[in-house]
């Protein structure tokens, strides 16, 4: 008898489905809540997490140049073809450099760890070539490289900077969290000029800014503040800033 | 005149002035040229709604036409077409940029041109513009058809259609101009992530307002999938695009998250735009056309339950996959990887669902190359989720992470599952949206299908070995224990198969322009439709749409 009840359709657990088919509302409802669990139970913990919020010596935001120039490196679309992400394997530490840390791209909006390798990684490829080498491979990949299926980009070299809104670009990255000061905002547009110009006033205080910054003319065209005066810029510091002799990666193991 | 036109015209009208004055002070000629694009489409807003109100069409068309839902097709049409126009245009820069991989001096070496702009606007022609267009449309067709209601709203319907198109322009004329936030498939800056939210909000807001007024009891499964994939993609937009705009006069932003958290957000973001948009919508589509076509129900209703909230809630979980062996915390990477795995299940109960449904009527594969199309897209759907948790597998991801196999990975879900199910979808609704009798030849269709599929078989193989060919080369060692080979020489071994590839790409694309020249004969043909499906249609309806 009552296994006879227990079929009746009006008792089985399927019937009970009705109310999300029955009322739009429940059904979004359901939809929300099942959607939000597994969102939050993966992203939420990143904000506090020792190992994801680490602070690493030699980490520092972006100069005002290299950030112009990251823009183009994004502008372009390098991050299509190019990873910035050294995995912790055999191979890859072998052929890029020490694999990344968290804290190395801390200041990266957008992230640029990529998905693609048609070109290699370039997480270390900071002061890893010249800028000559940097200028004519960007102009003309197959003159330097033959193999390469590269795009050239000769007009970087061609085309001046536009840099009015500096300030504002270190502001907005402010805003999100990257520790630029009142100072740093108000100089940047001293900064970026100093850091491409050789011999300028400003490169002292640009190196007690921004230690470890690379002053110096990088399209080999000292009358110009080019394109590939940034984007070069920004090419050699990738991945230069921890020194590796001093790095504990023990100190974030929990 | 009815309240919504007013609020529309009003709303429309206040925009014009600001959206000149952005664009007369932008320094970035790109942004100055979508605030121009802005101000011309606001304009243009006032002038069809101001036309709409004197021509002397009644103020709100009537819900019913003697006792017959009087449904609402003119954005189902125009989303149809935008579909078919997009995929060819999407299909072809897929076709320039495998080229330009294989060869790359038609790169040309100008900013426009390269391959680093024109990726973005190929996955985004054929996600979001091709896509998209063919879910808005579809989702329109199959909520009032399995609602017997006319679509919520008047106006906003067209906003829906048309707003989302003016989205894909702007995003898409913005990579060629170089505005892009370099987040894949999430590239439009803030000024169009704002845009694209506001068209969202009122996409749900139409088919929620739809589903309120059904006159069925039950709101059918294809309407949940639907659901779904509105209702998550807006969460994900969301949430992977909060950014701060360096200032109303620029289009660059920076967004709230960075680095590991970033990357998180992006790939829960980005995985779970394969999840909802190239999956739960598609599987929307999948419920209504193929049972429909098939001419008999859906296998298994209980079936259909599990695999939706087991799909939903387990698919959320599987991002991490993209970020093995990163400097994400391996944690989340496991549970990435455990959830891609248990993916597995739920989507094979889709496939099974869709291709069951054929119970009794497998000899229609034989006559009906529509409805064969569509259970292909099934199996391809099998074959891409099996193929997908094994490659979340953290040892196999360690090779194939950074190669061509996830290209080809991604192409045979897309092209196989999202193009096949939307083909099918579209060779239905053509003869049905303009009251004609049938398709203009199954014949070309089953060319279609046969040189697509082709396509497609070159294609996936020739990623597959030059993926797995890639990841190989990169952990080569000598005997004396030294990486064998240049990273230069592994980009000059792939050269055949980006030949092959593209090969492929284009056998692609020649089906699809079958299918368009299909189309447009079917539309252009004057036989009118006596079939059942049609004559439900109010004639009026025509006439209007």
């Amino acid at each position: 008898m009552t296994s006879i009840e227990h079929k009746a359709p009006h008792r089985s657990l399927w019937a009970k489905h009705k109310i999300f088919e029955t009322n739009s509302i429940i059904l979004v409802i359901g939809v929300l809540l099942m959607v939000s669990i597994g969102g939050l139970v993966e992203i939420a913990p990143l904000f506090y997490l020792k190992n994801t919020i680490e602070t690493v010596q030699g980490v520092r935001p972006y100069t005002p140049l290299e950030l112009a120039g990251r823009a183009i490196y994004v502008r372009e679309g390098c991050y299509n073809c190019h990873s910035q992400m050294v995995r912790p394997l055999r191979d890859e530490v072998e052929r890029y450099g020490h694999y990344s840390l968290a804290a190395e791209s801390m200041y990266d909006k957008p992230f640029q760890w990529g998905s693609k390798r048609t070109g290699p990684d370039l997480a270390r490829v900071g002061s890893k070539y010249s800028d000559e080498w940097q200028r004519a491979h960007l102009a003309e990949p197959r003159a330097i490289v033959p193999q390469s299926i590269m795009p050239g980009y000769p007009f970087l070299a061609k085309t001046d900077l536009t840099f009015g809104d500096i300030a504002g670009e270190l502001r907005a990255n402010r805003a999100g969290g990257v520790p630029y000061t009142d100072e740093m905002i108000a100089q940047a547009e001293t900064d970026l000029k100093a850091q491409a110009t050789p011999e300028h006033p400003g490169q002292a205080d640009l190196e007690k800014r921004y230690p470890k910054a690379q002053s110096r003319d990088f399209d080999g065209n000292p009358q110009r503040l080019t394109e590939a005066d940034a984007l070069i810029a920004y090419l050699q510091v990738l991945g230069t800033l921890v020194d590796f002799k001093l790095y504990d990666d023990k100190a974030n193991i929990r | 005149m009815t309240v919504g036109e007013m609020i529309g015209m009003l709303i429309a009208a206040a925009c014009v002035l600001p959206l000149i004055l952005i664009a007369a002070m932008a320094e970035n000629s790109g942004y100055a040229f979508h605030a121009a694009l802005g101000a011309a489409a606001a304009a243009a807003s006032v002038i069809l709604i101001g036309n709409r109100c004197f021509d002397g069409t009644p103020a709100a068309p009537p819900q019913e036409i003697d006792g017959r839902p009087n449904y609402n097709l003119g954005p189902v049409k125009f989303a149809t077409v935008a579909a078919m126009v997009w995929g060819l245009a999407g299909f072809i820069v897929g076709l320039i940029i495998a080229l330009q991989l294989a060869f790359p001096v038609l790169n040309f070496d100008l900013p426009w041109t390269n391959f680093g702009r024109l990726r973005p606007l190929h996955t985004s022609a054929v996600i979001f513009a091709f896509g998209g267009n063919a879910l808005i449309g579809t989702s329109f067709y199959v909520v009032q058809r399995t609602s017997r209601a006319r679509l919520a709203g008047d106006l906003s319907p067209w906003f829906v259609v048309l707003g989302y198109n003016l989205f894909i322009v702007i995003a898409g004329t913005g990579y060629l101009l170089g505005i892009t936030q370099s987040k894949e498939y999430a590239e439009p800056e803030w000024y169009a992530d704002l845009w694209l939210t506001i068209v969202w909000v009122v996409y749900l807001l139409v088919f929620l307002g739809t589903l309120m007024k059904r006159k069925e009891p039950h709101i059918y499964v294809a309407n949940w999938f639907y659901l779904g994939f509105i209702l998550t993609i807006a969460v994900l937009h969301i949430g992977n695009n909060v950014a701060v705009p360096v200032s109303i006069l620029s289009p660059k932003s920076y967004g709230l998250w960075s680095g590991v958290q970033d990357a998180m957000f992006q790939w829960w973001y980005g995985h779970n735009a394969v999840g909802f948009f190239l999956t739960a919508g598609f599987l929307a589509m999948m419920y209504y056309f193929v049972p429909k076509r098939a001419e008999r129900p859906i296998y298994s209703y209980r079936l259909s339950i599990i695999h939706f909230w087991a799909l939903i809630f387990i698919y959320i979980w599987a991002g991490p996959h993209h970020l093995h062996y990163t400097a994400l915390p391996d944690w989340a990477q496991t549970l990435g990887m455990t959830f891609s795995i248990m993916l597995w299940m739920p989507s094979w109960g889709g496939m099974i669902n869709g291709i069951m449904t054929l119970s009794g009527a497998w000899d229609r594969l034989r006559t009906d190359p529509v409805l064969r199309m569509m259970v292909v897209s099934l199996a391809f759907y099998g074959m891409s989720t099996f193929e997908g948790p094994l490659m979340s597998i953290k040892a196999v991801n360690g090779l194939s992470h950074y190669t061509d196999w996830t290209v080809g990975h991604v192409h045979s879900g897309a092209l196989g599952w999202v193009a096949y199910i939307s083909f099918g979808a579209i060779y239905c609704l053509v003869p049905w949206l303009w009251n004609r009798k049938g398709l203009y030849s199954l014949k070309l269709v089953s060319w279609h299908f046969w040189v697509s599929t082709l396509g497609i078989v070159f294609y996936i193989s020739a990623m597959w070995v030059s993926g797995i060919l890639q990841g190989l080369m990169w952990r080569a060692y000598t005997s004396l224990g030294f990486l064998e080979y240049a990273f230069i020489e592994t980009v000059a071994a792939m050269h055949p198969f980006y030949v092959i590839r593209a090969l492929g790409g284009g056998l692609f694309l020649l089906g699809a322009l079958i299918m368009a020249f299909n189309l447009w004969m079917t539309v252009r043909s004057k036989e009118a439709a006596d079939t059942p499906e049609a004559r439900v249609l109010p004639p009026g309806q025509l006439a209007t749409a």
